[in-house]
């Protein structure tokens, strides 16, 4: 899974920077000063993992999206249900 | 050629929306126009009727140059004529294809799109070359290997931008006597506000807080009309309508900085999708002329950054430019207490000969008491 993941992150980034070299990006770098990412890019990454995972990602969760590793991590356990989708109503 | 923002001054024809015959309405896009800013689409000014097209696809001509003839369908036309009757009246003129005959816009052969999909080419983002802008395998080639090579993509593109934008901001600096003005605004109740609002929100609503701040923007212009608009023929002409330019830089480098068209009269879950839209086509290169040529004032933000305050250069025949810087936490003093606050710098470039630094200070104290009622924007 984590490596399907990984795939679905990846895609998603070079659809918003279509000149970087998939095979390039590090795992640890932050992707916004890798790929040189704003915050309009960087919603757009967030609506493509909601829209191809179909996963709620709170933004308080955003941190965890900002390398290649951590994403993939955080996005393994949404999907596998470990951490708890939050309920919208008791925000 | 419409003059699609003060750096163009010339475009070439890529394809004709509309033919001969066609009815026009204001607003109809009527062609495509290439120019250093991507492929533009052209909008009719008024309604009517095309009768004749002038210039013929592949042509580079200067701005002003008639491109077509566009008989008018104004008040002297009796209300009763239906569209389809002048339409008729003026097919014999049309060499082109009947107009119900034509497909969807976007024309791209069977090989193309095949060749597309197996490269992971977005067919959107080209220009055709083909018979009426059509793409071709040969486009789809070429896009593909631009893609492939960072930095490379388009260079003559770059470099055109590159001039205009030299020029264009040389004769800001030449042309209009900048006064620059900032203060810093308090965004605790802006930032809290956003946040509660986003957490209730799913992720195709959720707002950048850059719609915030252009939209308290436009509702501060209300306010101070004076900063709204263009400087003409030695004089301050209002604009007609607050429609806000807004800075974006493209990857590879340049930067576009069309409009969104009544920002103040715009609610911001509406004004976020259309930022998020225009941002999307700036990038690649499909913009509408309107969006080009309308703005009455230009916001930049680069707070994404890290940048403290951004003092801008005018862009004419606008008279005013607002920057935005990040939006960080500081020591903040209020009260007789020092606490810890969001805060963002926000500063105004006016044109002195439209206004003075006093009503630019009205502006920055409208902005600021705009943007401490979030709930209101």
């Amino acid at each position: 899974m984590p490596e399907g993941i990984a795939a679905i992150v990846i895609q998603a980034l070079t659809r918003i920077a279509p000149e970087v070299n998939p095979s390039a990006i590090e795992s640890s770098s932050h992707f916004r000063d890798q790929l040189d990412l704003d915050s309009m890019d960087f919603l757009n990454f967030v609506q493509a993992l909601h829209a191809r995972l179909g996963i709620d990602i709170p933004e308080a969760d955003y941190p965890r999206l900002c390398t290649l590793e951590s994403a993939v991590a955080y996005l393994s356990d949404r999907v596998a249900g470990t951490v708890p989708t939050p309920d919208p109503g008791s925000r | 050629m419409p003059s699609l923002g003060a750096d163009m001054e010339a475009g070439t024809l890529i394809e004709w929306v509309k033919h001969p015959g066609d009815v026009i309405a204001h607003g109809d896009i009527i062609a495509v126009v290439d120019t250093d800013k991507g492929a533009i689409e052209i909008e009719a000014f008024e309604d009517g009727v095309l009768e004749t097209t002038v210039i013929a696809p592949g042509q580079l001509v200067p701005v002003g140059t008639v491109m077509a003839m566009i008989r008018p369908t104004g008040p002297g036309q009796p209300a009763v004529t239906p569209p389809a009757e002048p339409a008729a009246a003026a097919a014999p003129l049309a060499s082109e294809p009947a107009p119900a005959a034509r497909p969807a816009r976007l024309r791209v052969s069977p090989v193309a799109r095949g060749l597309a999909a197996t490269l992971g080419v977005d067919l959107t983002t080209i220009a055709g070359t083909g018979l009426q802008g059509a793409i071709t395998r040969e486009d789809v080639e070429r896009a593909a290997a631009a893609a492939a090579r960072p930095g490379a993509a388009a260079p003559d593109r770059l470099a055109a931008m590159r001039t205009a934008i030299a020029a264009t901001m040389s004769r800001s600096k030449r042309d209009i006597p900048h006064y620059y003005l900032s203060t810093t605004i308090d965004m605790s109740t802006a930032v809290t506000w956003l946040q509660a609002e986003n957490a209730k929100r799913a992720v195709p609503e959720r707002l950048l807080p850059a719609v915030l701040l252009i939209k308290a923007v436009a509702l501060a212009l209300g306010e101070v009309p004076q900063l709204n608009g263009h400087w003409l023929e030695g004089r301050f002409q209002p604009g007609n309508g607050v429609h806000v330019g807004v800075a974006i830089s493209l990857r590879g480098g340049g930067l576009v900085a069309p409009a969104l068209h009544h920002v103040d009269r715009t609610g911001v879950t509406e004004l976020m999708h259309r930022l998020q839209d225009l941002v999307a086509r700036a990038r690649a290169g499909s913009l509408r002329s309107s969006e080009l040529s309308d703005a009455t004032i230009t916001v930049t933000n680069l707070g994404d950054q890290g940048v403290e305050a951004a003092f801008g250069i005018i862009y004419p025949p606008q008279v005013a430019l607002i920057g935005f810087g990040k939006i960080a936490e500081r020591p903040w003093a209020s009260a007789g207490s020092l606490g810890v606050r969001p805060v963002v710098t926000a500063t105004l470039s006016g044109d002195h000969r439209a206004t003075d630094g006093h009503r630019g200070g009205v502006f920055l104290r409208a902005l600021d008491r705009r943007l401490q009622s979030p709930e209101s924007l």
